[in-house]
């Protein structure tokens, strides 16, 4: 039927579906050229679909079976207690997962507090600064760091900032919240600054050329005209390092010294959502109120990391309106 | 029906080879098992039943083992509910699971594991009462001098509180459960625990026998030296049983396995080389709650 519709039409066909219309004539055979066509045609659409459809399946099933076994938590605990209580310590059944909440904003903070502005004077010289030979080195240098596994980056940590943070600083570990965000800015630094660099990149050339005939430096073109032009980008590599920054597990685990109490001061040992639940999860009995409490940081991590792409996507989208 | 028979014929031919070849000292290997299971649980335990399920994969090839190291409490669960068949443990079931669950399983207990407290190697004490030990880890003791040493800040390296390690040390040489104290730090794996006690001055942690070397120091529990032959004599209680659960009783090619981890082979070759004490050199036993009989 859809056969006789599509041929009525006209020969430009509007749509992928009705692709193959423009094959006016068949050889009248059932599996001729154009049946054939949009025959495939039709598995390629449903093919598509099923694909779309499983992704959101697979990540609405992820959810819901966080949140099914996370909220069972709230059967022995209240929801004031497991947010607003500082006091985990379940073998005594109190499950208070305040800290780690705390612990993960606090140590994204501090992690883009140092890393951004780094990130973006490096994106700054890499997209102005720069001669051309040095950027294409650099460019690749950076795109390279991030695909380095997080463990090693974790493992480094450990071997050669913990013992320097303990020797420069006369603390007596030397781990802590500062340790983690020192590890996380390596981690991130590279993503936001090739991201950014690329949003600097595609700043039109006559911003620059206006500014500079207006007699401004190269200094106040830079930072009053281009990155100001380059914002949305920007923001968007900052949220992007953000939430590798927020579900970052085991370069965090090795430097941040694990004991649940309020990161407070830079040298505390603390913990966060995340490594609390490396480290425990794998001793715990699966249907323990311990083991939901651990599913229901997960889940609060899932909900902060969508949280993270809503914004980015807002963020692409006004960049793209301007 | 033709498949059955085939591999019926297979596994016998295979068998007869067996046991022509071998010289009556694994008698009890040559029969025809076959079977698949899989043991998980307690990384603790992981690499001795790796090794030894190799050996035993060797000797039948009709039985496949599969290993994971998961944790103890995963473990637990997984043969508690029939996802594995065999469940690793540092701890008694009765300690993780519900009484109902842990009484469906049936405990095996292939190795023991001997714990000391390690401390760096620069501070001069030797030996620690358990008074003082139960002070440091509860932070009422924070400086080396209180308890005999130089005038040196202590530094707690602890496992995370769900640790089967930690649940021990807490339970055999404190005698009571700690908290994560404030300035204390936990870690997950015994050997970032050792590089951090051997590294940090003043730091005390606590480790399982098979992992001392020169770079911690051991000390003395009580005034006993912290070895093998004080913990099979009952005289160092700082110790935990490692546990192979089953549920209800193991079939032929599980318990065969089994019997082969009791075996004389592996109780004094690959028990010994991977650091643990052989069971059958126990002169005490422990029960669940701790009571100790000769």
């Amino acid at each position: 039927m859809q056969l006789e519709s599509s041929a009525q039409r006209p020969i430009i066909g509007t749509g992928a579906s009705e692709l193959g219309g423009s094959i006016k004539a068949g050889s009248g055979k059932k599996f001729d050229r154009k049946n054939r066509l949009l025959i495939y045609n039709r598995f390629f659409k449903i093919a598509c679909i099923a694909s779309a459809v499983f992704v959101c399946l697979v990540l609405f099933s992820i959810l819901f079976f966080m949140f099914r076994t996370g909220v069972l938590t709230f059967q022995d605990v209240s929801p004031m207690t497991f947010f607003f209580s500082t006091d985990w310590s379940p073998e005594n059944e109190s499950y208070g997962a305040f800290v780690f909440i705390f612990g993960t904003f606090a140590l994204t903070l501090l992690t883009l507090v140092i890393s951004v502005p780094l990130s973006v004077i490096i994106a700054v010289f890499l997209a102005e600064v720069a001669p051309k030979w040095l950027r294409n080195i650099l460019r690749p240098v950076l795109d390279l760091l991030v695909g380095i596994p997080s463990v090693v980056y974790g493992f480094l940590g450990l071997t050669i900032l913990i013992p320097l943070l303990r020797d420069l600083t006369g603390t007596n570990m030397g781990d802590g919240i500062l340790a983690a965000a020192i590890v996380l800015t390596i981690m991130v630094l590279p993503t936001i600054s090739r991201i950014s660099d690329d949003a600097i990149s595609v700043v039109p050339r006559k911003y620059r050329d206006a500014s500079y005939a207006l007699g401004a430096t190269r200094f106040q073109t830079i930072f009053k005209v281009i990155v100001p032009a380059a914002r949305s980008g920007i923001m968007y590599a900052v949220i992007l390092g953000m939430a590798r920054a927020i579900g970052e597990t085991m370069a965090v685990v090795m430097v941040i010294g694990n004991t649940p109490q309020l990161a407070d001061a830079l040298f505390k040992p603390t913990s966060v959502l995340t490594s609390n639940i490396v480290m425990q999860i794998a001793n715990v009995p699966f249907d323990s109120t311990w083991n939901n409490a651990l599913y229901m940081m997960g889940f609060l991590l899932l909900i902060i990391s969508l949280l993270m792409i809503v914004l980015v996507r807002m963020f692409q989208r006004k960049g793209a309106q301007q | 029906m033709l498949l059955m028979v085939l591999t019926l014929t297979v596994a016998l031919a295979a068998c007869g080879q067996k046991n022509n070849s071998s010289n009556g000292g694994n008698a009890s290997e040559g029969s025809s098992l076959s079977g698949s299971f899989l043991a998980s649980g307690s990384s603790a335990l992981q690499p001795l039943v790796d090794q030894v399920s190799k050996k035993f994969m060797d000797a039948n090839s009709g039985v496949s083992v599969q290993v994971q190291a998961g944790g103890s409490g995963t473990g637990l669960t997984q043969v508690s509910e029939g996802q594995s068949q065999i469940g690793n443990s540092d701890v008694f079931a009765e300690e993780k699971l519900d009484a109902a669950k842990a009484a469906e399983l049936v405990d095996h207990q292939v190795a023991v594991v001997g714990m000391a407290a390690v401390v760096n190697k620069d501070i001069t004490i030797d030996n620690l009462t358990k008074q003082q030990l139960v002070d440091i880890f509860t932070g009422k003791v924070t400086n080396w001098k209180d308890v005999g040493g130089n005038d040196q800040k202590i530094q707690i390296i602890n496992r995370p509180s769900s640790s089967g390690t930690r649940a021990t040390f807490e339970k055999f040489a404190l005698g009571q459960k700690s908290e994560d104290l404030q300035g204390s730090i936990q870690e997950d794996s015994s050997g970032t625990v050792k590089k951090l006690v051997g590294e940090t001055p003043g730091a005390i942690g606590y480790l399982a026998l098979s992992y001392l070397d020169d770079s911690v120091k051991a000390v003395k529990y009580e005034g006993v030296e912290a070895s093998a032959d004080n913990v099979a004599n009952g005289t160092y209680p700082v110790w935990a049983y490692e546990h192979m659960y089953t549920k209800g009783e193991p079939d032929a090619a599980i318990k065969a396995f089994l019997d082969y981890m009791m075996s004389d082979e592996v109780q004094n070759g690959d028990v010994v080389e991977l650091g643990y004490i052989p069971a059958n050199k126990m002169q005490v036993k422990r029960d669940v709650d701790g009571n100790i009989t000769k």
